[in-house]
């Protein structure tokens, strides 16, 4: 074709075989400063917030988070910085991870320049529920929310300050997980058990925090960079780990603004999923593509024990977002390669 | 009297008056950069951010953009995403880029034939900066069969044309007073399309160019500077006429060609113009007017044969010369610069005509609004206007 002739030895942008990674020349140019952002998105993963725990005198667990709202400038795509709102300086926050029927109690304090306010997806009261009035607070300002942990489920929380969409994609949204209490559920303990973060059934799972999500660069409302977890393209340039003797298990979060929908795709293999992860049976089986909506949830099961090692991608299905950043592999090898 | 009571200072003295003045103002900058007085007014906002892709090369090794920054600081260029992908890049010379510095980007994107694409330039802050690219073709490189090709197409909607309305000379040459009026008035009517034609397109292309240009004012300035300079030479020794008359008129059309030459070159260069035999008639059609004009202010001459072949040359070659130009080194800038030069100098003849016409009646005012006249100069200006439709993309 005329014009697509190779020109003086450079790389030939039209081969199917050129040099680098699996993604060729479509590719963000340089790497993210994790450490400058303070956030590692590789770390982000199994980094739970359990808090801190103590005996009530009825005997119910209270399990105490702190969070703060911190302005702070992070780096989205390589050399790209974006004016971010944070929960303890870090997009998405802080994941939450408590135990069904414990008593919660969250100190949020608000060191940002704006009104702030953690939202909780989950059962509470009015008082609690992070709207105006009801634990929206001002810059300087402490409030305490305290409720159930309850549905148990992957759940998230975020500002509810208005304008919601500008505080929402500014950052502040992250994780609440609530693991089922196996007493409560006789006919699925096992199942339960797993899930319960640090039982013995859930050692042999890799549990992973992904929360999608997309940043508006240019404030025209629409998103310019693409991620899980923030950075794009993080999980393509530093693949995850899998080993493939144990299961997987995502749970996995839509934050994503201005677009009404996202959605996970996993390469070679397919995945059981529990929608918003309140059923101890799978919603969907054994499919390799699964849309939310904002806001929507849920967990993801699948295990590579029968492939073969390898570089297995996993993506929005939406290929602009796709090439935008949301994208990455799953490294996987036997155990201790 | 009066001029002789000022009394003539010394030079040195008269250096000191000078010099006083420029201290003080280098003092006064040196102290208000010291002093920052702005500083008062740093509201935390980002820099202003200016990019301006000035031209865009398609080749076998992808896209590159010659890209020009105009922001308050020098700018970073972080990502560069193409349709929607962030794609591969170097940029050449590598870093920030300065206040006015342009440089080129490389990406090797696998651009598709004949189809659109978008480019989209994210800077360190996060603002995007798109380009568009309407019809993907490969740009022309400098070889001997495209330069030669865009030659051919030079000559024939410059070139020929020119000699095609100079033929005309042996016919217009018996005409009496009032034809003579009729073809001058002619000749002004179609400049006066010409005038408006090149400046509203030599506007429209400074907007494409970065703001640091400060493309209307460079227009009008370029025009009228070019007009100006232009009379100064023309009057150097009396007003022009006859063959002299119309070697001003070759220039000033040449150098609109030179500019319609650029217009076809950078629509090549941009794959936007599908250059059919259609349009490059009605081009030759559009110019042989400006042979006609040509030969007007010479009918009371004796001009030899080789007047009308330099002529020609003159008013027709710098078509093939602005194609070369406009496909190789297109930069709105520069091309809004050729265009303005070139609306001066048809300015100029419009005037200079304009005035060999009135010399050439005895009653002046009258002769202004005779019918010969209102219907040359009318005839003219729709004449081009009509011939204008075919080459309107």
């Amino acid at each position: 074709m005329a014009g697509h002739a190779m020109s003086g030895g450079a790389p030939d942008p039209y081969s199917a075989h050129s040099s680098g990674m699996a993604h060729g020349n479509m590719t963000m140019v340089g790497r993210v400063d994790h450490d400058r952002n303070g956030f590692d998105p590789i770390s982000m993963l199994t980094d739970w917030d359990t808090g801190r725990t103590e005996i009530l005198p009825d005997g119910r667990t209270l399990r105490t988070f702190e969070v703060e709202a911190i302005d702070m400038e992070i780096e989205i795509a390589p050399g790209v910085f974006f004016p971010a709102w944070t929960f303890n300086g870090r997009v998405p926050g802080p994941a939450l991870r408590a135990k069904e029927g414990e008593r919660l109690r969250i100190i949020f304090r608000n060191l940002g320049s704006h009104p702030h306010s953690m939202h909780f997806h989950g059962i509470h009261s009015a008082r609690m529920d992070g709207i105006q009035g009801a634990g929206l607070i001002d810059p300087g300002e402490e409030f305490v929310y305290e409720f159930d942990a309850k549905p148990f489920g992957c759940h998230l929380y975020h500002c509810h300050a208005l304008p919601l969409k500008r505080h929402m994609h500014k950052g502040m949204y992250g994780l609440f997980v609530v693991d089922p209490d196996p007493a409560r559920h006789p006919e699925h303990a096992s199942i339960a058990a797993s899930r319960v973060l640090g039982s013995p059934e859930n050692a042999e799972w890799q549990e992973l925090a992904m929360v999608m999500n997309g940043f508006d660069t240019n404030f025209d409302g629409a998103n310019e960079v693409y991620a899980v977890n923030t950075v794009g393209q993080a999980y393509m340039n530093e693949p995850i780990r899998i080993d493939k003797s144990r299961p997987v298990r995502i749970y996995l979060m839509n934050a994503t603004e201005f677009d009404p929908i996202n959605s996970f795709h996993l390469h070679g293999n397919f995945f059981d999923y529990y929608d918003t992860g309140t059923q101890l049976t799978p919603t969907l089986r054994t499919v390799d593509v699964i849309m939310q909506c904002q806001a929507q949830r849920g967990i993801l099961e699948f295990s590579f024990a029968d492939h073969e090692d390898g570089l297995y991608m996993f993506h929005a299905h939406q290929a602009e977002f796709t090439e935008l950043g949301w994208m990455g592999f799953f490294d996987v090898q036997e155990a201790g390669a | 009297m009066t001029d002789q009571s000022q009394t003539r200072r010394p030079p040195l003295i008269r250096l000191l008056l000078v010099l006083v003045p420029l201290a003080a103002m280098l003092g006064a900058f040196v102290w208000i950069a010291s002093l920052d007085p702005l500083r008062g007014f740093n509201n935390g906002a980002p820099p202003v951010e200016a990019l301006t892709v000035e031209r865009a090369i398609l080749d076998g090794s992808g896209i590159s953009l010659k890209v020009r920054a105009g922001g308050s600081d020098a700018m970073v260029v972080a990502q560069v995403a193409v349709d929607d992908a962030y794609w591969s890049f170097t940029q050449e010379p590598a870093g920030p880029i300065a206040r006015g510095d342009a440089v080129w980007l490389r990406i090797p994107y696998p651009w598709v034939l004949g189809e659109a694409h978008h480019v989209n330039l994210l800077s360190n802050s996060g603002a995007t900066f798109g380009h568009e690219i309407e019809v993907a073709v490969s740009t022309p490189s400098a070889t001997w069969g495209q330069l030669r090709l865009q030659a051919v197409i030079g000559a024939i909607v410059g070139l020929l044309p020119v000699a095609l309305g100079l033929m005309f000379y042996p016919a217009m040459k018996g005409v009496g007073r009032r034809g003579m009026n009729f073809l001058l008035a002619l000749t002004v009517g179609l400049l006066a399309f010409l005038l408006i034609d090149t400046i509203s397109e030599a506007l429209e292309l400074s907007t494409e160019a970065a703001a640091i240009f400060q493309g209307s004012a460079m227009v009008w300035l370029a025009a009228l500077a070019s007009f100006l300079l232009l009379m100064a030479i023309g009057r150097w020794r009396g007003n022009p006429e006859g063959i002299a008359l119309a070697f001003y008129i070759a220039l000033g059309i040449g150098l609109h060609n030179f500019g319609e030459g650029l217009a076809i070159g950078g629509a090549f260069a941009a794959g936007s113009a599908g250059l059919g035999t259609f349009l490059v008639l009605g081009f030759a059609l559009h110019n042989v007017t400006e042979g006609i004009g040509i030969a007007a202010p010479m009918l009371r001459a004796r001009p030899a044969l080789w007047t009308f072949a330099a002529l020609t040359l003159l008013a027709g070659g710098p078509a093939i010369l602005g194609m070369w130009a406009g496909s190789l080194a297109y930069a709105p800038q520069w091309s809004a610069l050729a265009l303005a030069v070139g609306a001066g100098a048809i300015l100029q003849v419009m005037v200079e005509v304009s005035a060999y016409l009135v010399r050439q009646n005895a009653d002046r005012q009258a002769t202004l609004m005779s019918p010969a006249v209102l219907g040359g100069f009318l005839g003219g200006v729709a004449f081009m206007y009509a011939t204008a439709a075919l080459i309107k993309i």
